[in-house]
């Protein structure tokens, strides 16, 4: 029993010293793609093509997602509001609900699922067929290069996708609301514009989507040059993208909503 | 090998290497003399590749050292390696190529990331590597449209795209039918004289790196055992040396890999367990 227990134990401080090690790995990591991010910023073209693969070609599926939510939005919060008489305040509920949280936050979780494990995929299989071991042979540094590119694609790419998702969700609020249910649009807009504050809700709105930009990127980048050199090494280092980079995204949105919106 | 310190581009001393505590390499001694081709061989997994990571300072040694014209590559700063590393080029066992890149700018990249040039200079700089390996034609395609033999050929030309004076090549014969290998096998030995660069060469190929190098290390469980011109190893009546060159199944490198009881008595044991839970 006593025995047991111990191996219990152990396996439990094996595990939390594993975690603390690779987290101690990522943020050395980290720092080394803000020392070599010279390279990515000085020829932007680099990032730019990142930006091109990470957040361009996301587009389709942000854009339709942020039509969706903001549909179903304005059939949920029409359905809400007329129960109290002010189905005139559906522009108020769907706007802020999409810049303060769903724009940043369900954005985000589309773009670790869609461009998060394309990039973690990508370094893993660069580094498994050698070509990241070639580059440095090559005295080219691979983070400099390879790494820090994809990370700025990432962090500036992230906020663009949560306003665009925004805007779309809005329109997609407008159709059901205005157009299908038949809400007043000057009182849909007029409110809107009314209540939501510059400071306050966008700019916060922007804030959350770009350190979720950091957050997605950073796990994207080191997954990738981390990962096993295998089939099976890239594979997992994929789906762990995925899941740490959405459970962070969701941790960090708690408590940035705790410190920007608390007795607000 | 016969050669004064100041002809040697390579100078290994005494080298040892261990993963974890697994020990890879134990002391081994080698020199690789100026303008020659030299090949260290010897069967998977006894360290040549290790060897070579090394040399290119990609690890750093448990104890002895490795000198490259002169410099210790373990002792030197990162810019002071990759300074280093723009002179040498190195060939990957599967060719390592960008793919997400076409030919053409696999073999341009170290020209665009170490150099000034105009891109009138490099479009021809880059056709001329590409002509010298025969593909000038292929360099529109990208790297997943090349046969194994085409993808080494181009990996060649970006590794000598800058004119490096030590040519490292990991298994260049791997994986390829008899005509590519001795294509590959050729080139190594031309450019090697064309350039004045020295090159070594890791590899399992007995017969095809015997017919284009100049001196052999053969390396068997991280120790040097064995080296010579190829005359000499042909000749060689060192048992190992036997073996390996006349590709035979058993000999000093055992068939079977070492178990723990006799076979017998494993299959006695094993049976008797089966028994008992049955």
């Amino acid at each position: 029993m006593a025995n047991k227990l111990i191996a219990v134990l152990t396996d439990l401080g094996h595990r939390v010293t594993g975690a603390l090690w690779r987290l101690g790995f990522a943020s050395r990591f980290l720092l080394m793609i803000l020392v070599y991010s010279g390279t990515s910023l000085r020829r932007f073209h680099l990032t730019i093509r990142e930006i091109y693969f990470s957040g361009v070609m996301s587009l389709i599926i942000i854009l339709v997602s942020g039509l969706f939510v903001g549909m179903v939005l304005g059939l949920q919060g029409y359905d809400t509001l007329e129960r109290y008489g002010s189905s005139s305040a559906l522009g108020v509920l769907v706007a802020l609900s999409l810049v303060r949280e769903l724009g940043p936050v369900v954005a985000a979780l589309l773009f670790a699922s869609r461009a998060g494990s394309a990039i973690t995929a990508e370094i893993g299989l660069m580094k498994a067929t050698e070509q990241l071991s070639a580059m440095e042979m090559m005295a080219v540094n691979p983070i400099a290069r390879v790494v820090a590119p994809r990370f700025w694609a990432g962090v500036l790419s992230m906020p663009l996708l949560a306003a665009l998702f925004s805007a779309m969700g809005i329109f997609g609020g407008y159709l059901v609301g205005v157009r299908l249910i038949g809400v007043d649009a000057g009182s849909f807009w007029s409110q809107m514009q009314a209540s939501v504050d510059f400071r306050e809700d966008i700019v916060n709105g922007v804030i959350k989507s770009f350190v979720f930009g950091i957050i997605i990127s950073w796990i994207a980048v080191f997954e990738g040059y981390d990962a096993e050199p295998t089939a099976e090494g890239v594979s997992g280092a994929t789906t762990r993208t995925v899941v740490t980079s959405s459970l962070a995204v969701l941790a960090a949105d708690f408590i940035l909503t705790a410190f920007m919106f608390r007795g607000a | 090998m016969p050669s004064t310190p100041s002809d040697s581009l390579v100078k290994v001393s005494n080298l040892s290497f261990a993963y974890d505590r697994r020990p890879v390499l134990s002391g081994i001694n080698m020199e690789i003399p100026r303008g020659k081709v030299v090949a260290i061989m010897g069967a998977s997994g006894c360290g040549k590749t290790t060897t070579l990571r090394l040399i290119g300072g990609q690890i750093k040694p448990t104890s002895g050292e490795v000198r490259v014209d002169g410099k210790v590559v373990h002792r030197l700063s990162s810019d002071g390696l990759y300074q280093l590393r723009r002179r040498m080029g190195m060939l990957f066992q599967f060719g390592a190529l960008f793919t997400d890149m076409s030919v053409y700018d696999n073999v341009a990249f170290q020209m665009r990331e170490h150099t000034d040039f105009p891109e009138e200079l490099i479009n021809d700089l880059v056709l001329m590597k590409l002509h010298a390996v025969g593909l000038r034609g292929a360099h529109e395609l990208m790297p997943s449209e090349l046969s194994g033999g085409m993808a080494r050929r181009v990996a060649l030309a970006r590794a000598i795209a800058l004119d490096p004076m030590l040519m490292m090549y990991d298994e260049p014969f791997a994986g390829l039918d008899p005509i590519s290998m001795s294509i590959v096998g050729e080139l190594i030995r031309k450019l090697n004289d064309a350039l004045g660069a020295s090159s070594i060469i890791v590899t399992h190929d007995v017969q095809e790196s015997l017919k284009i190098v100049d001196y052999v290390y053969f390396v068997s469980a991280g120790k040097v055992v064995a080296e010579g011109t190829p005359e000499e190893i042909k000749a060689s009546r060192a048992e190992y040396v036997h073996q390996f060159v006349w590709g035979e199944a058993d000999g000093p490198v055992p068939f079977h890999y070492p178990a723990t009881q006799p076979y017998g008595e494993e299959i006695m044991t094993q049976a008797a367990e089966v028994s008992n839970r049955g």
